[in-house]
């Protein structure tokens, strides 16, 4: 094996990144979650600084930054105010028991690998067997959505869903053009922002945080 | 050895085999109880040891030959190579000790019951031999045959019982099902060389099948020789004819009987066979997990000690299953180095298996002598009352364990190396299953662990959980002499896994082209090295040493610093008063964590008593979901099939005769 | 095999069975320093050994000669466990015998020896802690499997030495899926050597107890074999953490001007570990007996996980 060490501080990061996908999906506590949330933004400057570094592209030291402000301090001090507000910091209620959907987890995993293999054989980049955890950690993020009632850890894992999204494009390609990772950035902070008002009116609306309540609204 | 005297050691397993069947046919017609048990059951040992001395010596000779018995113009073929060779072994040594034990354990049958038993045990003896000698499918038909009915009766001597004669009839329908495709895999491979040369395994061998037709008949020997060895999910006979029959056949069939169809698999899929495609293999891995996973969480909510052990073979012969696929998948990527370590782990299991669950069947037989029950929540405390078979059955209970250094780690041990080594497989998809599927075997193995804490902790240790406990009696010298055979066949293979190795070779070399002994010779006997020393070593000797020489040493050095004094008292338990039987855990409350852990996958009824019963009744049970998904609807197409088959019926003689009368034309037209 | 490196197999031999204690009584240590209490000091143990030892034994009158041999299988198991794992070098020459399965195995045939003798006197606590460590150990044995057959992987070979050769002794390189399988590894730790959050080593609290409520019946010499056993389990433990995630340090065979070194790597690692399992007891709250199979499932998968990832990343080149 000769990658470069940077290639494999990079393999370490996506590790982690995995592993913190995995942390999420059998965390019962809606704070650990934020605190997760934040590393797994840290992490995700690391490795896109050390690509940065690696292939000598300045642009990405500035989506380091972003990222860094952005999802390791920004995102959780505001999911962090907002169940403050909110008074949510109760366990997280899972709708299936957790080995259960760790082991639906393991199977996504190896499914995302097959997916990627063919992308990454093509792709010239040293990190190219990192796509494959990227994809991992995108599916491992919605399968948290959807094994979870509440409404901040669907917000989460939404956003965790964006940071694979983010680990993706950096590893695959060095990144998207600068003006690209900024329109997205600003959406992900509106987008948290709005979610947040909604949080505020699902609660007056239903006295809940609970999403079981929105079926409700389903015509009978 | 034999061949100094001019005799064939195939020569000498037919003797064995006729040798059987007069001791057979002797017991029925002498009807002598006593005659029976302390002589015609020992020779039968005798004829076992001769039949593995003869088998050891054939392992490295091709001998074959033809009988002119059979039809006219169906000769009988036979044929001795290695795989025969090895399983033979494993029958003669394996019933030496089940033979042994039998005659203790019959004693004092009534005479009319022991003259047909020992005629039917014989039989068995002689079927399963001719099995392995079989070298064309019509000997083989009726040598399996002749098998599945001998033991069926055997299943059925307390034929009163009406759950015995259900678990019978479950089991020789189940046996015939898989007899059907066994034919029909034959009739398949029959078709493959054109049909010339008829139904002997020599034609067959040099048949050339196309890859779909290949797969066919593999799947269809998968199937039938399945149906025989209890693989998922024709495996609804085993916990019901094991518990149902007696000890010593119980024995036989787990141990044995069931490696009977092991053997048809391999001569089927790595000889008679000339591809093996690797998917088959993924197949037959991926079936063999669920087997062993399905087979040892069952075994560990059981309540009845022989139904335990009925599903614990359920699990072992997954791990045998998952061996095959794992060489099966070797063998189609060229990497035969890892073929033959595969194989040898799944031979060695095999041969362990025989031996560990035969010693633990027949110790089932000793315990059901001396208390007259089967259910563990009416046993326990029996270490006290029978110490000598509680010493032979905790050898057995640690080797299922799969702990070193007994037999059964040493196979688990080759067959995770064998996992271990399997990077680098040409399909991405299976290399990726290969972790989990090694996950899946390292968690079946684990589980094992807990069925045998809660078989032996229930059965032997804790405080008599029935009153009739108190005055029983150890196992007689005859059963004890019979463990005994087992339990020293379990320490060796365990501790000079080398020598087994050096013998397992000749087979691998027959099926997979390749052997280990290049690389085990190296390191010496001491140490078993399958592929380089620094790659792999585990010496079961040393380890044993080590456990049993640190475990004096403490005791010695104890003794020597400070003092031996000890006190008896009554038990401490954080100073509750009253220790009653009643206090420990049951053998449900033992499986209960499995239980709660697996419910998803298992049907669990429960009758849980209100708060406020005044006589409260718990009750819970565990059914297989299996047999609501297979066979109930079988069972109600079959009733609806029946249903209307019944119009047909009117009761008078000549509707039938014209039933018969059309089916003659019919006939006649068709092969005009 | 030669007679320097047999000296070294009997010097780590003795070196593991007296510093076992050490290593539970500086964990207590800090534990007690981080809760704001003064402790017993790190000799406790020894004193505690020394007490039972000259103590008459009591036995219950059922018990049997199973009850009687168990605490000496259980110390010659760990002994042999604690002394396979290259502490301060790798040429030690039992190691050949037992590799990393056989590892897994010792520690499986001292769990279900402890498991039966816990049962063998027939009280209510004592199969009620047989069966909850039987239910840890199902878990937790698969789980120390793949931990190690990712180490296996990586170094192409079962043999512990071989192991810590390739990761300390080879060109630096970082292996993500070690990561997996150190989280997995310390879950194991946790629960296999009855910590917080599994099980309480304090508490003889009735409803709670796992390895406590086993040991009930024993007492005097055959405690003091029991309690030390479970010091050289942890010892074991800790080695092993030692030589898959941090190896560095550990002399190479042949090399003996470097064990003063490996000598001095092993306190230093060894007090850190100790200091470490305190914090983590510390700031995790013993967890109900039913959510260990989901916490140990969970130690498990990750462990599965790690082999997986080291499959998918580090064997693609």
């Amino acid at each position: 094996m000769n990658i470069p060490f940077s290639g494999q501080i990079i393999n370490m990061c996506a590790a982690l990144l995995l592993l913190i996908a995995f942390a999420m999906l059998s965390q019962r506590r809606i704070l650990s979650l934020i605190n997760l949330f934040a590393l797994q933004g840290l992490i995700l400057a690391v490795s896109t600084s050390v690509v940065a570094y690696s292939s000598h592209q300045v642009h990405l030291y500035y989506s380091a930054a972003l990222t860094l402000l952005l999802k390791a301090v920004a995102l959780p001090l505001i999911l962090h105010r907002l169940i403050r507000k909110l008074n949510v910091k109760w366990d997280v209620e899972t709708l299936f028991n957790i080995p259960t959907t760790m082991l639906a987890g393991l199977a996504l995993v190896v499914f995302a690998f097959n997916l990627a293999a063919p992308i990454s054989q093509m792709a010239g980049t040293i990190t190219k067997s990192t796509l494959g955890i990227a994809m991992a950690s995108v599916l491992l993020s919605f399968l948290m959505m959807i094994t979870r009632s509440k409404a901040v850890p669907q917000v989460v894992g939404f956003l965790a869903m964006e940071n694979g999204l983010f680990f993706a494009a950096t590893s695959a390609t060095y990144g998207m053009p600068m003006v690209v990772e900024l329109g997205i950035a600003l959406d992900v902070l509106v987008g948290m922002l709005i979610l947040g008002i909604f949080f505020f009116q699902i609660r007056t609306a239903f006295d809940s945080l609970d999403l079981e309540h929105m079926e409700k609204l389903k015509e009978d | 050895m034999f061949a100094s005297f001019g005799v064939l050691p195939m020569d000498v397993i037919l003797g064995v085999v006729v040798f059987w069947l007069a001791l057979g046919t002797a017991g029925l017609v002498l009807q002598n109880s006593r005659f029976i048990t302390r002589i015609i059951f020992p020779l039968g040992a005798l004829g076992s040891l001769v039949l593995a001395g003869a088998a050891l010596a054939g392992l490295n000779e091709v001998s074959t030959a033809i009988l002119p018995l059979g039809l006219p113009d169906l000769p009988f073929h036979l044929r001795m190579d290695a795989l025969s060779a090895f399983f033979l072994l494993l029958l003669g040594s394996a019933s030496i000790g089940i033979s042994l034990f039998s005659a203790g354990y019959f004693h004092g049958m009534p005479k009319s019951a022991l003259g047909p038993l020992c005629l039917e045990y014989h039989i068995f003896l002689a079927g399963m031999a001719l099995v392995f000698l079989a070298d064309d499918a019509y000997l083989f038909m009726v040598a399996w045959e002749s098998m599945a009915l001998s033991s069926y009766f055997l299943v059925t001597t307390d034929h009163d019982h009406p759950e015995v004669r259900r678990a019978g009839f479950l089991y020789l329908l189940i046996a015939h099902v898989g007899a059907i495709a066994i034919l029909m895999c034959f009739g398949v491979m029959h078709g493959g060389h054109g049909g010339h040369g008829g139904y002997t395994f020599d034609a067959m061998r040099h048949g050339q099948l196309p890859a779909f037709w290949a797969s066919v008949t593999f799947f269809l020997a998968l199937f039938g020789f399945g149906a025989k060895a209890g693989i998922l999910p024709l495996h609804a006979w085993l916990p019901e004819a094991h518990p149902a029959a007696p000890s010593p056949v119980s024995a036989m069939m787990s141990g044995i009987m069931l490696k009977t169809a092991i053997y048809g698999i391999l001569r089927v899929t790595f000889d008679l066979l000339d591809v093996q495609l690797w998917w088959w293999g993924v197949f037959a891995l991926a079936l063999g997990l669920l087997t062993a996973l399905f087979g040892v969480i069952f075994a560990a909510v059981q309540s009845d000690m022989k139904r335990l052990l009925a599903f614990s073979s359920i699990e072992n012969i997954g791990f045998i299953l998952t061996g095959i696929g794992l060489t099966i998948i070797f063998h189609d990527s060229h990497k035969e180095a890892l073929a033959a370590l595969a194989l040898t782990a799944t031979l060695y299991h095999a041969l362990n298996h025989a031996f560990m669950k035969g010693l633990l069947f027949l110790g089932t037989g000793s315990i059901l002598h001396a208390t007259g029950e089967r259910h563990l929540g009416k046993l326990g405390g029996l270490i006290r009352r029978m110490p000598e078979l509680a010493l032979l059955m905790l050898v057995g209970a640690l080797a299922l364990a799969g702990l070193p250094p007994l037999n059964g780690f040493v196979s688990e041990w080759l067959l995770l190396q064998a996992f271990l080594l399997s990077p680098g497989l040409p399909q991405p998809y299976v290399n990726m299953l290969v972790p989990i599927a090694a996950a899946a075997l390292a968690l079946a193995a684990a589980l094992a662990g807990y069925v045998m804490v809660k078989f032996y902790g229930v059965i032997f240790l804790g405080q008599p959980r029935d009153s009739s406990l108190a005055e029983v009696h150890d196992a007689g010298l005859w059963e004890r002499i019979g463990m005994l055979c087992m339990a020293v066949g379990c320490i060796a293979l365990g501790v000079f896994p080398s020598f087994v190795i050096l013998h397992l070779d000749f087979v691998t070399e027959m099926l997979v082209h390749h052997s280990l002994s290049a690389s085990a010779a190296k390191t010496g006997w001491l140490l078993l090295t399958p592929i380089e020393a620094e790659r792999a070593s585990y010496g079961p000797l040393v380890l044993l040493l080590i456990i049993v020489g640190g475990s004096l040493l403490t005791a010695f050095a104890v003794k020597k610093f400070y003092h031996g004094r000890v006190r008896r008292g009554p038990a401490w338990d954080c100073g509750f008063p009253a220790q009653t039987a009643r206090m420990q855990d049951t053998a449900e409350g033992f499986g209960q964590p499995i239980r709660q852990i697996f419910e998803w996958y298992m049907g669990v009824v429960r009758q849980v008593p209100a708060p406020f019963d005044r006589h409260p009744h718990f009750h819970s049970e565990t059914h297989d979901l299996l047999w609501n998904i297979f066979y109930a609807p079988a069972k109600r197409m079959n009733d609806a099939a029946g249903k209307l088959m019944g119009k047909l019926q009117h009761g008078r003689i000549h509707i039938y005769l014209l039933y018969s009368f059309v089916t003659l034309l019919a006939l006649l037209a068709f092969v005009r | 095999m030669s007679y320097p490196s047999l000296l070294l197999q009997l010097a780590q031999n003795a070196l593991v069975l007296l510093i076992a204690p050490l290593l539970l009584g500086w964990t207590s240590q800090c534990r007690a320093w981080m809760q704001n209490r003064s402790g017993a000091g790190v000799l406790q143990p020894y004193r505690n050994l020394n007490k039972l030892f000259h103590k008459d034994a009591v036995l219950a009158v059922n018990a049997s000669a199973l009850f009687r041999a168990t605490p000496y299988i259980l110390l010659a198991c760990m002994w042999l466990a604690a002394a396979l794992v290259p502490v301060l070098a790798t040429g030690l020459p039992l190691s050949p015998a037992v590799d990393v399965i056989a590892l897994v195995g010792i520690f499986a045939l001292a769990r279900v020896f402890i498991s039966l003798a816990a049962m063998d006197i027939g009280t209510a606590f004592g199969s009620l802690g047989a069966r909850r460590e039987m239910l840890v150990g199902f878990l937790a044995e698969p789980a120390l499997l793949m931990v190690l057959f990712t180490a296996s992987t990586i170094s192409g070979s079962t043999s512990l030495i071989t192991i810590v050769e390739t990761l300390a002794h080879k060109p630096f390189v970082l292996y993500p899926s070690m990561v997996f399988a150190a989280v997995a590894f310390i879950m194991v730790m946790l629960a296999e050597n009855a910590r917080i959050p599994v099980d309480n080593p304090a508490t003889h609290l009735e409803l709670t107890m796992i390895h406590e409520a086993m040991v009930l019946e024993y007492s005097a010499r055959h405690l003091a074999l029991v309690e030390w056993a479970g010091a050289l389990k942890l010892l074991a433990y800790t080695t092993i953490c030692i030589a898959l995630f941090v190896p560095w340090g550990i002399a190479e065979t042949g090399n003996w001007g470097a064990l003063p070194l490996a000598v001095a790597a092993l306190a230093l690692k060894l007090a850190g570990a100790g200091a470490g399992l305190a914090l983590l007891e510390t700031l995790s709250a013993k967890m109900r007996i039913f959510r260990v199979p989901e916490f140990m499932g969970t130690a498990f998968l990750l462990a599965v996980l790690g082999l997986l990832t080291h499959f998918l990343l580090e064997t693609a080149a």
